[in-house]
């Protein structure tokens, strides 16, 4: 009974609040590591030398850095240079950049898989190769990396967890701190656990249907 | 010289791929509803030539004028010319994400800024055309190849275009399902339309051509109306290579 | 700008020998997480392709969970948890390592269960005409066929997982990113310290996927196994 009691008027109510930080990291975080990856992957696939140059070291910077490092470094390393941003928005910038990284790459793949054809039909109609990118190859190919974006997102959703090292009290943070006042981490963690199960399974979900409704019969590359 | 009557010139036009020159000096002249059919061996810059007439290749050297204009050297203006030049290739390149109906309105609506109720009626209409209304809203994945290329040349034709550029338009289909499209073709040659055509249809190139110009090694070797080049012996490159092709030509 | 510069090469010099043995620790972490994922990972695999239905359910319970969990709640749970709770008091980096690798397995089984299924149902059958049993199949046809088709997926997990191993800072394991917060909070120095572990990181990535891509063309059967372009499947 005691547990019970615990559960629902302790556990319960911090990991709620928690968990409303996790997602508002993520929402923040993830339509500009969406845009920003698009940017990324159009820059290194149809930009000139310098900018496919940029976008690819920001790309291998950021997959080989830890994100945990990198978070550190917008929190605690860049107030030495004259810049400082709260925890918050540190979480979040890094999370972009991460999400930027990886969803270029899966983007840039579906990009390159689009056949050379539909870039010379779309410009013998007379459209200019940024309307024959915008309107003709990249809806073709975001269909193609929906599996990857998805995927991307569902990293997002567990990564945001180290946002609580730079001392956000997300879920998993909100978490530690119950456990550690109680002294029920086993019981807490998994209960954090299930909630981030939660969010990854609806993030599956949720995604199968975005693929289904924009299915075009043999667009799909697959 | 009446300049005025021509519609579209094309002068000296040069290109090489490496060591290879693929073009070699081409010159002709289109006047307005004139259909001119290339014919000759692959590999003779046949398809190069109509890419450089919209640009989409760009040559070494030549020009190209459109009513008077210049294509070439035309800078960002060369979208507005490749509207009036509709192009048709052997691979249809549809846009395979849009349906038939959306894959001839899209350039209507992004590039003309027509809106979007007009631009669907337009297409429709272009559609009816070609005999590929009822099937508007499926996917080119859905279509036969037939039926993709009909849908192509709807959606260059919906552009309003001065020229239609056709690029071996059959050379990818079965035998059933060349002649559905070549008499698509053979219809816009009668209602006027200006057209230049790369086949090996032998038979198709003499019914609908008013001039058969057969180049080889990258030049005009030989042009003329097809009776001449049928019957006078001056032609003997031309007859000796549909000569070949007659054996197993389809007569389409 | 070339003063700081200067102090934090000097900084560095002196402090190598401590990043080294933090590169040790994080390389101990990677292998480790490889390692048992392999240990763990195949054998799952097999079972959850040729496994009764409870054999599959279980596995699939297993992977959800170790690849639905941040591993950030995963260390938390395991650290402050569950070994406390079962009396066993565990140095943080056995911790990480046990963590690692169980979540190395729960991937990595679903990179070979991918190959081995993608193996044709003929090799097989035509293992059974020898007279093979089912496991002499698996084991001498099947298995050394699907290992070499997993190989440039399971290359690929090795970034991911050099990178989780930072992670581990959050229970204290003296890794590289710990010793490299360590030697910022006594030094005051940030952003040239911070840069210089991802630079050792970035190596770390590079020359590790070099050196697998060495094993990958030793191992590489002629006309046989996917080829390369197979990227970043994270």
């Amino acid at each position: 009974m005691e547990t019970m009691l615990f559960i629902s008027d302790i556990l319960l109510p911090a990991l709620l609040e928690g968990l409303v930080i996790t997602l508002q990291l993520i929402v923040a975080a993830a339509p500009f590591g969406f845009l920003l990856g698009i940017g990324i992957a159009v820059g290194r696939t149809y930009g000139g030398r310098a900018t496919e140059f940029a976008c690819k070291a920001f790309v291998t910077f950021i997959k080989g850095c830890p994100l945990l490092l990198l978070l550190f470094m917008l929190y605690f390393g860049l107030p030495s240079v004259g810049i400082s941003f709260s925890p918050f928005v540190a979480a979040v910038i890094g999370f972009i950049c991460c999400n930027a990284a990886y969803n270029s790459e899966y983007i840039r793949g579906a990009l390159l898989s689009v056949k050379e054809g539909q870039m010379i039909a779309a410009q013998a109609l007379g459209m200019t190769r940024t309307q024959a990118i915008r309107f003709i190859i990249l809806p073709q190919a975001l269909r193609r990396a929906i599996p990857g974006i998805t995927n991307e997102f569902i990293y997002l959703i567990k990564y945001s967890s180290l946002a609580y090292m730079l001392t956000v009290i997300e879920l998993a943070g909100a978490g530690k701190i119950v456990a550690t006042k109680y002294f029920t981490y086993t019981e807490t963690f998994l209960f954090v656990g299930l909630l981030y199960l939660g969010l990854v399974t609806i993030t599956t979900v949720t995604a199968d249907a975005i693929e289904k409704k924009y299915a075009v019969p043999g667009a799909m590359g697959r | 010289m009446h300049d005025d009557d021509y519609i579209l010139k094309v002068e000296g036009i040069s290109k090489s791929y490496g060591q290879i020159k693929v073009l070699d000096s081409v010159s002709f002249n289109v006047r307005k509803g004139e259909t001119k059919v290339f014919i000759g061996p692959s590999g003779t810059g046949k398809s190069t030539l109509l890419r450089c007439i919209n640009q989409l290749t760009e040559p070494e050297e030549g020009r190209v004028w459109l009513n008077g204009e210049e294509v070439t050297h035309s800078g960002s203006r060369i979208n507005a010319f490749r509207q009036k030049m509709g192009m048709v290739f052997q691979n249809f390149y549809l846009f395979d994400h849009l349906t038939a109906v959306r894959n001839v309105e899209i350039a209507l609506i992004k590039v003309r800024g027509m809106n979007p109720k007009a631009a669907r009626e337009k297409a429709l209409a272009e559609l009816r055309q070609v005999g590929m209304e009822d099937w508007a809203n499926h996917y080119p994945a859905e279509l036969s190849g037939g039926q993709a290329q009909r849908v192509s040349i709807a959606r260059a034709l919906a552009m309003d275009p001065d020229v239609m550029l056709f690029d071996e338009p059959t050379s990818a289909l079965d035998p059933e399902l060349t002649r559905e499209v070549l008499e698509v073709i053979k219809k816009l040659a009668r209602d006027g339309m200006t057209m230049l055509v790369v086949t090996h249809e032998m038979g198709f190139a003499t019914s609908v051509a008013n001039e058969i110009l057969f180049m080889e090694g990258g030049r005009i070797a030989e042009q003329g109306s097809p009776e001449e080049l049928l019957n006078d012996p001056r032609f003997s490159r031309t007859k000796q290579f549909i000569g070949q092709f007659r054996e197993y030509d389809r007569g389409a | 700008m070339l003063e700081p510069a200067m102090d934090a090469i000097a900084i560095l010099i002196d402090w190598f020998p401590y990043l080294l043995s933090g590169i040790a620790f994080t390389l101990a972490l990677v292998l480790a997480s490889l390692g048992l994922g392999v240990l763990f990972g195949l054998p799952m695999a097999l079972g959850q392709v040729y496994g009764t239905r409870i054999v599959r359910f279980l596995v699939a319970v297993y992977v959800w969970f170790f690849r639905g969990l941040p591993v950030l709640v995963l260390l938390f749970l395991f650290y402050f948890g569950i070994f406390p709770a079962l009396n066993l008091d565990l140095p943080a980096f056995v911790v990480a390592i046990v963590v690692l690798g169980l979540r190395g397995a729960a991937y990595q089984s679903q990179i070979f269960r991918g190959a081995i299924q993608s193996i044709s149902e003929g090799q097989m059958i035509a293992a059974r005409s020898l007279g093979m049993s089912r496991m002499q199949g698996i084991r001498t046809i099947i298995l050394p066929q699907a290992v070499r088709i997993a190989l440039p997926g399971w290359s690929n997990e090795y970034p991911n997982v050099l990178t989780d191993t930072a992670v581990c800072y959050a229970i204290g394991v003296m890794e590289l990113l710990t010793r490299t917060s360590q030697i910022v909070s006594q030094t005051y120095v940030t952003m040239p310290i911070y840069l210089a572990a991802a630079g050792i990181y970035i190596l770390m990535n590079y020359s590790g996927m070099k050196a697998l891509h060495i094993l990958e063309n030793r191992v590489a059967i002629p006309g046989f196994g996917p080829q390369k372009g197979d990227t970043h499947a994270r």
